[in-house]
This record gives structure tokens, C-alpha cells and sequence, in this order.
């Protein structure tokens, strides 16, 4: 059983950078990914992971499969998007969806013509699907490095944070942070999909956002533990995931991914916020 | 006669709006600081969107308001519908907390005697022993006691409460307007937007009678006249998409409750003569 769970990670190097980027990924993405989920943007995290394409596709194109080129792509091409839909949505009367899906649906557009402009498109299969199983210092570095930023600028932002999702029309009345912490998050979000690709893929990166934070508030009551579990089942997904794509030899990032999917099906069916919890023979009823 | 304070809130000419439609139209006076005023009138009288523009939430199309003595975050603003997510995990003890942001910010823990005072606004709201409950799991009722705690905590010098008695049950309403007479007796300025005209008869002072064009605005014995009633209603008719451009530039000056009585409001009404409520007293404050 131990060689079964350790030997590949005692024994191969890249399972072990894996493992890091993992738990870089589970420290950083997911607790922006409980946040999304709280803010009723789950799908949004998704339509930035398109929004962030052309920009990694322009870095390609210019600089081949590098990572710094493919980085600021990424990172500039989200936060343009998610800049230009935040002005529309308070300057116009446009809702932050309506903006915001016409902005990522023609960066997506502009994203697949400069794909298409060159012939050669097997290295952006990594950019689609990912390679956490080969993941180089740099590329390690970096996820680190964002998963860190992400941390610190999530403590700082937390109080404004937690009121700008829970009341933000209070947040705006007795206090101007509430476009620092609206801002400061999507810029999270964009920083921390970069991230995922190059773990995950494009594609793949808001599953271990919204996955684990999903199946977290099933069972959490509270903030704090909500934030920690979620941080626990992106991890285990992560650590099984691999373990996966090691014995069975299929693709990490879209195992990784599914285990994160078992999680939240079990959470489902088991935690208190799920499918079942409704449908048990009632309990005894209590006096208040 | 004269006051030594300032009025609190000065409205010069103020017309609000949404899409250069005014929903309150070239209204003038002088709140003085320490007044309770109900704002009443029919719906679509702008009444919310009068105390949208006092917090600051709407900028004025026409007009200004001048609040000299206010400092800054002074004011305490609580909508009809806030935007809260009755959905997100926290617990009423943190939600009650948020009041405390002008005294923590946004990195402040908070001291044993700031817990103390959200434990003691829990009390005087009546949800002691709910500190750790979630929030989405309180009544319509304890939501607005919660929203009223965090108001105490929040000890602004003026405070706007929008229809804050809007489905609220009786024994609710008695202890929330309590709290408001406590504010009152400490001096606060408050303007509260309230349907129940018997309410308003029994508990505020003063009331602004509204109806897109100020009505009246005086001791409530005086404001909530069946005449003036009737001309509120009269005069609240729906937007007219072609309404040719406003071009009045002088305005009726609203009476004070507390101006001296050489001003009768006189001799400047361009179709917007305000009744002439009498203004010849103050009440006790």
C-alpha cells in the first residue's frame, strides 16, 4: 500500500514537482475559487479561463512555448477583459454577465483566429490540457510565486472582501473599498487561472477552483473551515489525481480534475448541504 | 430665535433623478440637525430616491446638498432592499461587527470591549444569544433587528432609514421605533421613510410630505392635513416619456420647523408653492 501511495513520489523527481504545484495550486487558486463560488461567479472564473487565451496564443505566436511570453500574455489579455467589463457594467446599464460574456466570447474569437494564423498547434495542446507532470523550475517558480501573492493579497483584502460579497451596499456607505476589493479579486482570479494553465490547461484550471470550494460548502457552516476544506479536498484531489494518472497512465490534469469531481459527488450525496440530507426520515424535531 | 447650529442637511434646489426624469423636483430647506423626520408620500414620490441622494448614492441632476456639519463617514444609510446574500457564511455577531468598520477599517481586530458593545447592541435589539447563528437563518424581523444593531454601532450623527418597517410585525416595529426615539433623544438627525401615517402621527416630530414636488414640510400635525394629503396624491402621476425640458430657476423655499416667523414662503412659487405649513414652534429635542 505505502509503495503504491510513496514510491512514486520517492521515487521520481517530476511526481514531486507534481506534488509542489499541487499544493501551490490548492493554497492559492482554491481559496480565490471559494470566493468566486460565494460571489455567484463560478461561471465568470470560467469564461475568464477563455478570456486569458489569446493573450497566452499571442505570446506563443511571438516568442514560441515560453513561458515568460505566454505568462504576460495571459495575464494582460485577462486583465484587459476584466477591466473593460467592469467599466461597462458601472458606467452602462449592462449587468457584470451581460459585459462580461460579450467581452471573453470575443477574446475567445480573437484567441482561435491567432491560433489558426499558424499552422503548427501540437505545443498549444499545453496551453489547452496542461503538464503538471512536467512542470520546470520556472513553470514551478512561477505557481509558487502566484499561489504566494494570492495568499498575502487575500489577507489583506479579506474584511472588504468577505463585505463587499455579503453587502455591498453597505461596504460602499461607510467605506471606498469596495472597487479595491471588486478590482483586486478579478485581478486574483486572472493571476491565479494563469497559474492553473500552466498546471492544468486552460480548460482544466477553474475545476480546481470551483470543484473542492463546491464541495466545501456543502459541509462548512462557516467561512473559516469552508476555506480550509476546500484547501483539503483540492490538495487530496490533487495528490489522488496524480497517484491516477501514475498507475492508471492517463493524463494528470484532467485526472486531477476528476477526483476533484469524486469529492464533490460524494460531498453530494454525504454532507449535511446535500442531496440527501433532504430526503432522510425526518428526525425528531427539537423543542426551539 | 436664531439657531446657533447649523442645519444639518441644506437642500438647495435639489432635483433627483433617473435619466433626466426627476423623481424629486427643485426641493429647498433646511433640516436642522437633531430633527426626526418621517418622509412621507405616495409610491414613486421619491422618497427613497431623496435619501439615495443624501447618502450620496445618486447624484443630484439639479440642485445641491450641503451637509456643513457633517463630518466625514457621518453618515449612516440603511436601504429598503439592501443587496445582502442571505446565502453567504457569517454569523450575526459578524455581520453585527461591520458597524464597527469606522473605528477598525479593514485590518483592525476587534478589543474586548468593542466585542462587549456588539454584545450590548445585540441586546438592546433583542438577539442576545443569536451571536453564532448564520445569517440566513433569521426571520425577516431579526434581519432588521440585526440591521439595526449594526446601525448602533455605526453612531453616525445622521442616519437614513428607508421603509424600515416594510413587513415587519408589530412588536418588531415598537421595539425599532424605540430605538429610534433613543437616537433622537441622543441628538442624532434621522430621516425615515415610513408609510403608517398613524406611526408617523404618534412618534416623529417633523415630516416631509413628498410627492415628487415638495408638498410640505413642518410639525407633523401640520404636514399630515387631509388637504395636503390629497394634493400629495394629486400631484404623483406617472413620468410623461415627452415631458418638454424644466426650465425653472427659482424655487419655492420649503418652511422650516424652526425658522423664525417672518417667512411665509411667499411670493416666489412657480407652480410649485409649497403649503404653508406653520413653522412657528420647535419641538422638544
Amino acid at each position: 500500500m505505502t509503495e503504491f501511495l510513496l514510491t512514486p513520489f520517492t521515487e521520481f523527481a517530476f511526481m514531486r514537482r507534481a506534488l509542489a504545484g499541487c499544493l501551490a495550486l490548492a493554497l492559492g487558486a482554491t481559496p480565490v475559487g471559494v470566493f468566486l463560488l460565494l460571489r455567484r461567479m463560478s461561471l465568470m472564473g470560467d469564461a475568464m479561463s477563455h478570456a486569458i487565451l489569446p493573450g497566452a496564443a499571442l505570446g506563443y505566436l511571438a516568442f514560441g512555448l515560453s513561458l515568460g511570453a505566454m505568462t504576460v500574455g495571459g495575464i494582460v489579455a485577462g486583465l484587459v477583459v476584466v477591466l473593460a467589463a467592469g467599466l461597462v457594467t458601472r458606467a452602462s446599464i449592462l449587468k457584470e454577465d451581460a459585459s462580461l460574456a460579450a467581452f471573453y466570447l470575443l477574446s475567445l474569437a480573437a484567441g482561435v483566429m491567432i491560433v489558426s494564423l499558424r499552422g503548427r498547434n501540437l505545443d498549444l495542446l499545453h496551453v489547452l490540457f496542461g503538464s503538471v507532470l512536467a512542470l520546470d523550475d520556472a513553470s514551478l517558480l512561477l505557481i509558487a510565486s502566484i499561489a504566494s501573492v494570492t495568499v498575502v493579497c487575500l489577507a489583506i483584502l479579506f474584511r472588504p472582501l468577505v463585505m463587499e460579497c455579503f453587502d455591498p451596499a453597505f461596504l460602499r456607505g461607510v467605506s471606498r473599498w469596495s472597487p479595491v476589493a471588486h478590482y483586486g479579486f478579478l485581478m486574483l482570479v486572472v493571476i491565479n487561472l494563469v497559474s492553473g494553465f500552466h498546471a492544468l490547461g486552460t480548460l482544466m484550471a477553474v475545476g480546481i477552483m470551483i470543484l473542492p470550494s463546491a464541495a466545501a460548502r456543502l459541509w462548512a457552516k462557516g467561512l473559516p473551515l469552508l476555506l480550509l476544506l476546500a484547501v483539503l479536498f483540492a490538495f487530496g484531489s490533487g495528490v489522488a489525481g496524480l497517484l491516477l494518472s501514475f498507475h492508471a497512465d492517463v493524463p494528470a490534469g484532467p485526472a486531477i480534475v476528476l477526483m476533484c469531481g469524486v469529492v464533490y459527488f460524494v460531498s453530494l450525496l454525504a454532507a449535511p448541504g446535500g442531496l440527501l440530507a433532504g430526503r432522510l426520515p425526518v428526525r425528531h424535531h427539537l423543542e426551539s | 430665535m436664531d439657531l446657533a447650529l447649523p442645519p444639518m442637511i441644506r437642500l438647495d434646489n435639489l432635483t433627483l433623478g433617473y435619466d433626466r426624469h426627476p423623481a424629486v423636483h427643485h426641493l429647498s430647506g433646511e433640516i436642522p440637525a437633531g430633527a426626526l423626520v418621517a418622509v412621507v408620500g405616495p409610491n414613486g414620490a421619491g422618497k427613497s430616491t431623496l435619501l439615495k441622494g443624501i447618502a450620496g448614492e445618486l447624484r443630484p441632476i439639479g440642485g445641491r446638498i450641503v451637509m456643513p456639519a457633517l463630518p466625514a463617514g457621518g453618515v449612516a444609510y440603511m436601504p429598503q432592499r439592501g443587496e445582502i446574500d442571505h446565502s453567504f457564511p457569517v454569523s450575526v455577531f459578524e455581520v453585527v461587527a461591520m458597524g464597527l468598520w469606522h473605528e477598525i477599517g479593514a485590518f483592525g481586530g476587534l478589543s474586548r470591549a468593542q466585542r462587549q458593545r456588539v454584545r450590548e447592541a445585540l441586546s438592546a435589539v433583542g438577539l442576545s444569544g443569536f451571536e453564532s447563528r448564520p445569517i440566513g437563518s433569521l426571520s425577516g424581523g431579526q434581519l432588521q433587528r440585526a440591521r439595526f444593531a449594526r446601525l448602533i454601532l455605526q453612531d453616525a450623527p445622521l442616519i437614513l432609514l428607508d421603509e424600515p418597517f416594510a413587513a415587519i410585525d408589530s412588536r418588531t416595529v415598537d421595539d425599532l421605533v424605540a430605538l429610534i426615539l433613543g437616537w433622537h433623544a441622543e441628538g442624532r438627525t434621522i430621516l425615515t421613510v415610513v408609510h403608517d401615517l398613524e406611526q408617523v402621527r404618534r412618534h416623529f416630530p417633523t415630516a416631509l410630505l413628498l410627492s415628487r414636488e415638495p408638498v410640505a414640510f413642518g410639525p407633523t400635525a401640520q404636514v399630515l392635513t387631509p388637504e395636503l394629503l390629497a394634493r400629495a396624491r394629486r400631484l404623483s402621476e406617472a413620468f410623461d416619456e415627452h415631458a418638454p425640458e424644466c426650465h425653472i430657476e427659482n424655487v419655492a423655499v420649503l418652511p422650516l420647523p424652526a425658522a423664525p416667523a417672518h417667512d411665509h414662503g411667499h411670493g416666489e412659487g412657480h407652480g410649485h408653492a409649497p403649503a404653508h405649513a406653520a413653522h412657528d414652534h420647535r419641538h422638544s429635542s
